[in-house]
């Protein structure tokens, strides 16, 4: 069994996990990613990512995951193509039970990342890729000259319903509260446009129509209406991915993992990197910079450093 | 965008709806990321099994006709035609193994 573990496991192979596995790698740890989709994580779905140190005019985002998942490979990094769906400690050992069976590991970094919320109303999964969306990147062009809703009050949502004006006729912010949460800048530029609308203290309930979206049933303080809409883009938060951890590592109070500065969580010998561990900025410079910092909490914790 | 073949709004009834076997179309655009990173697995998938199942691509931006007749507003989106019927239809980015197994190929 002993003979079998592992050094280090990496649970995803997004930009924090691919540069944990760089690290890693480097370090003489011969990594374990497992990644059930392909690499890159959110970087799949970003055309250009113009703020990542180095890449003047910018980068593809899946140039750059290719380009990580390359570099991990030089360095002797391996992929399995499962999902982690447990894990316990095992002595000095933590098990990990993945979608292909199970892996002993000495040290696991955690860099499961985060998935979008859903609304969870009638009509949302039905009519996904029918003019339900989460990527105004990817799915805008789609609705040139429509009516179309976003609904969320945060940096995302107001950001692309900014980007969806581009296409779209008009956009509808729908948010629950009375105000945006978005940042001051965004908020301004938004409630500016003169063809973005809003719809306050509004609470979407279906999503309706024939072989695409047709409108919007909402809720708000005047009651039940129809918002006539061809599109809905949904921002309404995304949620860390550490339902497989099975509670025994200490979330924050917005459910991610709690992480020192050196990534450590209470669960010793788990280290957390990127989107999935609670932190102040989420791009993808963070990812990778925690990701290597992961690499180096992973060694030092098996030096006995 | 690689080796697969391409098909447009001209073709589409006689190399889609009206092919004898299955058809898998790939409806993608320049612009779209995702579709960036299906491309390679889609040429692997059709190397393998691109014999019992024909394997297309349609551009959106150059076929608007068919992607608004089959109501495609998300893509990558993949649709499996059959006697020029559609037989399934797979949202996002997945790769030549998650294809595979949703199209009951695997194993």
């Amino acid at each position: 069994m002993n003979a079998e573990a592992r050094n280090v496991v990496v649970v995803g192979g997004g930009p924090a996990g691919l540069a944990a596995a760089i690290y890693a790698g480097r370090f003489g740890m011969a990594p374990l990613v497992l990644e059930p989709g392909l690499p890159g994580g959110k970087l799949t779905l970003i055309d250009r990512i113009e703020n990542f140190p180095g890449f003047p005019g910018g980068i593809g985002g899946p140039e750059l995951a290719q380009r990580l998942d390359e570099q991990a490979r030089e360095y002797g990094a391996e992929f399995r193509a499962v999902a982690a769906s447990a894990i316990r400690r095992d002595g000095a050992l933590i098990q990990v039970a993945t979608t292909g069976g199970e892996v002993a590991a000495r040290a696991v970094i955690v860099a499961s990342g985060a998935t979008p919320l859903r609304l969870g109303v009638p009509g949302e999964r039905e009519f996904l890729g029918r003019g339900v969306s989460y990527c105004a990147t990817c799915d805008g062009p789609f609705f040139r000259d429509k009516d179309i809703a976003v609904v969320g009050g945060g940096d995302s949502a107001v950001e692309e319903a900014l980007c969806l004006t581009r296409f779209a006729r008009s956009v509808t912010v729908i948010h629950r509260r009375d105000r945006l949460r978005a940042s001051e800048v965004l908020q301004r530029r938004a409630l500016a446009h003169p063809r973005i609308r809003f719809r306050w203290s509004a609470e979407v309930i279906a999503v309706e129509g024939g072989d695409q979206v047709e409108g919007i049933r909402l809720r708000d303080l005047q009651g039940e209406s129809r918002l006539p809409a061809e599109g809905v883009f949904v921002y309404v938060g995304i949620a860390p991915v550490t339902g497989f951890l099975g509670g025994q590592v200490d979330l924050d109070a917005r459910g991610h993992l709690r992480a020192a500065e050196d990534t450590a969580t209470s669960f010793p010998g788990l280290f957390a990197a990127g989107d999935v561990r609670g932190k102040p900025l989420r791009q993808v410079a963070t990812a990778v910079a925690d990701g290597a910092v992961a690499a180096m909490a992973a060694e030092k914790y098996l030096t006995g450093d | 965008m690689g080796s697969l073949q391409a098909v447009t709004d001209a073709s589409f009834a006689a190399e889609v709806l009206e092919a004898k076997g299955p058809v898998l179309v790939d409806f993608w655009a320049p612009w779209c990321p995702p579709c960036r990173m299906l491309a390679p697995q889609l040429e692997a998938f059709a190397a393998e099994h691109g014999d019992r199942i024909k394997v297309l691509k349609l551009n959106t931006d150059e076929n608007p006709a068919t992607q608004r007749k089959y109501a495609v507003q998300s893509i990558p989106t993949l649709v499996l035609f059959e006697g020029g019927q559609e037989k399934q239809r797979i949202v996002g980015l997945v790769n030549s193994d998650e294809l595979k197994r949703r199209l009951g190929l695997s194993g």
